[in-house]
């Protein structure tokens, strides 16, 4: 199997798992209870949230909480801020979030907040302007991912939060940095970030566990009510193997983030452009710049998505599609569809997303199969007259 | 990953029948590329009967295996015997297919049934020039450019009841959802209409229900030794009286509620209720 889907969840790196393992076995003690037999669990939680708050580059360990997935540190955030100060009716937002940010502002729509929802160009960028202009003195908190899940196009976050705190310096910036923790460095501080969830199973750790920066200066009401734990901002009793586990994969991302941006990168660059050069029908959905460095998003044109990925799955590999019926959802991909894909290309897009342990054999096969594919799927297209077009355009 | 039978992936993985036939007696669209997928289909037809089909797809596997089937389908039918295939035909013959995907199958429905229109109207070609242009069918969702027609069809075909699964058999309503209320509507005057054609007299009432009680339900009976017959209807009460080993069995209750009240129910309406007399 080649598996070039890391985007939507990682394999568990071994070293991982063997560093959890402890705590699924002999230490199972409950990190709140008094005895000694506890203090492991204790320290083994105190060591991990200082291995995040250096991933992260956080001034203080206290400024991180652990929580389940991304959903919950983005629901946490995003709820916590707003609870806070009920005063505040308005927010921003992107028009390429994440399902799990975008579904939680409909519902806040309802509930009577504005939300602004910022829109991208073709390359996959960020509308700075629209951005600069949509801040107010009511605006409670900007939300924006570090890197789209869709495309791996990075946003501005440091020139993002100057515009932001500029305009209103009581504004909130929460920052949905999922698809960028393991791939490109974080750094909190210098890019004046008052919120940031990450996710563990995007990085080699397993699923069910991820992380919330708030930093000191931001006041959030809590989510999850209940115990004591996390200091009051998420109760529950802590998930002692999975938050070692997401520490140890967080030190072994910051030790391959080199790694990630050479390699894993090389790597990506060397499948685009094969499958760019070698397909007639095929499109680069992004800019080239500004982007994670294991992921590429590539348009096929007059050839349907999910009938490429079967195809692919026959010969073991595995990617994502934004066409409309892997989803069920009967619509293409909102993210590429706010990017203006043209119609042509949006049902046949392929996310192609690396991992450190993808290797050169793999991606060698897939440069080889993906022709073959698309010839095949674009042979029984009723679109021959385009696609012939097509053709002799790029032969030219 | 959906749910995909055998067939179906047999299908996707070697389509039967692709292609275009030069010069063919008519030829059938459905779908768009902005919508997400497109069948053209292309049939010979010779005295009658479609002597050769072939098909071009671009949509995703469910879309690819109903047109390849659809063509096995029809190659060597007489025209009228064509006509008879429903979305729900295609979907049978592919041994099922995801509820979301159903839409797939509708795909091919009305492919073939355009090709059909295409190939009267060559049949009869002086006859259209005479006849008044065909009115332009009322437009119900937009983003889908799905017809009225095409959701009456669909709810015909299939039974549908629900605007969710008018969605996943025409895929109205999936995108902004503007035309839900529309096709509300259109689910509604369906099933009152057809409850108005359904209405029969006190006779033909009487004599239907007598029918079922003789042919669903009096059969089950005897196979434990009892029987049944039918005694009187008033309104929504219908007695009968139990014989045999039923008329003494502590079950009985039970057996008249729960077996023939619920056949009764299905087959004519909720609200009937038996009484063992």
């Amino acid at each position: 199997m080649i598996y070039l889907d890391n985007n939507a969840t990682t394999k568990i790196d071994e070293t991982v798992l063997e560093a959890m393992m402890p705590y699924l076995k002999e230490e199972y003690a409950n990190p709140s209870s008094i005895y000694n037999f506890s203090k492991r669990a204790s320290n083994a939680i105190k060591e991990s949230r200082g291995i995040i708050k250096d991933f992260i580059n956080a001034k203080d360990e206290k400024e991180i909480i652990f929580t389940s997935c991304g959903s919950e540190s983005a629901n946490t955030a995003i709820k916590g801020v707003l609870n806070y100060n009920k005063a505040k009716k308005h927010i921003i937002t992107t028009k390429v979030e994440h399902a799990c940010v975008l579904n939680l502002y409909q519902t806040l729509e309802k509930q009577g907040y504005k939300v602004d929802y910022i829109g991208v160009n073709s390359n996959g960028d960020l509308d700075l302007e629209q951005l600069e202009n949509s801040i107010t003195s009511e605006t409670a908190l900007v939300s924006i991912m570090w890197a789209n899940n869709e495309t791996g196009v990075i946003f501005p976050i440091q020139k993002i939060s100057e515009i932001i705190k500029s305009k209103n310096a009581e504004t909130k910036l929460f920052v949905d940095a999922v698809q960028v923790a393991g791939k490109i460095p974080i750094d909190v501080q210098s890019s004046g970030i008052d919120l940031l969830g990450i996710s563990g199973h995007k990085f080699h750790a397993p699923k069910g566990i991820g992380a919330l920066y708030i930093n000191s200066k931001t006041l959030i009401t809590p989510l999850i009510v209940g115990g004591h734990q996390e200091r009051g901002k998420r109760a529950g009793t802590e998930n002692v193997p999975y938050i070692v586990g997401m520490a140890k994969a967080a030190e072994i991302a910051t030790d391959s983030l080199k790694y990630e941006l050479n390699e894993v990168k090389r790597l990506r660059d060397k499948l685009e452009t094969s499958i760019l050069k070698n397909i007639y029908n095929s499109r680069l959905n992004t800019g080239v710049a500004n982007r994670v460095p294991n992921t590429t998003n590539i348009g096929f044109e007059y050839v349907e998505g999910e009938l490429i990925l079967l195809h692919m799955s026959d010969l073991g590999i595995c990617a994502s599609s934004g066409s409309a019926c892997t989803s069920g959802s009967l619509e293409p991909s909102h993210v590429l569809r706010a990017m203006n894909v043209p119609f042509t290309a949006i049902h046949g897009s392929i996310r192609f997303s690396l991992s450190r342990f993808t290797t050169e054999e793999e991606i060698d096969y897939v440069c080889e199969q993906m022709p073959k594919i698309i010839e095949k799927i674009s042979a029984i297209s009723p679109y021959q007259d385009e696609l012939a077009a097509l053709k002799a355009l790029k032969q030219i | 990953m959906w749910d995909y039978s055998d067939k179906v992936m047999d299908h996707y993985r070697n389509p039967r029948n692709v292609g275009k036939i030069e010069n063919a007696d008519a030829i059938g669209i459905a779908g768009s590329l902005a919508c997400g997928d497109q069948l053209k289909i292309y049939l010979k037809i010779e005295n009658n009967i479609v002597t050769d089909a072939k098909f071009q797809t671009f949509g995703c596997g469910s879309a690819v295996a109903s047109s390849s089937i659809l063509t096995e389908m029809i190659i060597g039918k007489t025209v009228e015997e064509v006509k008879k295939i429903t979305n729900k035909d295609i979907a049978d013959a592919l041994g099922g297919l995801p509820p979301e995907k159903m839409h797939c199958s509708v795909m091919g429905y009305e492919a073939l049934e355009d090709a059909l229109k295409d190939y009267d109207k060559s049949e009869y070609e002086d006859l259209y020039d005479i006849m008044e242009p065909e009115q332009q069918e009322k437009i119900v969702c937009t983003c889908f450019n799905v017809t009225e027609n095409m959701i009456w069809d669909a709810i015909k075909q299939n039974g549908l009841k629900t605007i969710e699964e008018v969605t996943n058999y025409t895929k109205a309503g999936g995108a902004c959802g503007k035309c839900k209320g529309l096709i509300q509507d259109i689910i509604e005057t369906y099933y009152t209409k057809q409850k108005a054609e359904n209405q029969l007299s006190p006779t033909q009432r009487i004599l239907k229900i007598n029918n079922i009680i003789e042919t669903q339900i009096s059969p089950e009976l005897q196979k434990d030794g009892g029987d049944i017959n039918l005694v009187d209807i008033k309104d929504n009460k219908v007695y009968v009286k139990l014989h045999g080993k039923c008329s003494t069995c502590k079950n009985a209750t039970l057996t008249i509620k729960r077996f023939v009240e619920q056949t009764l129910k299905t087959a004519m309406d909720e609200n009937i209720e038996v009484i063992e007399i």
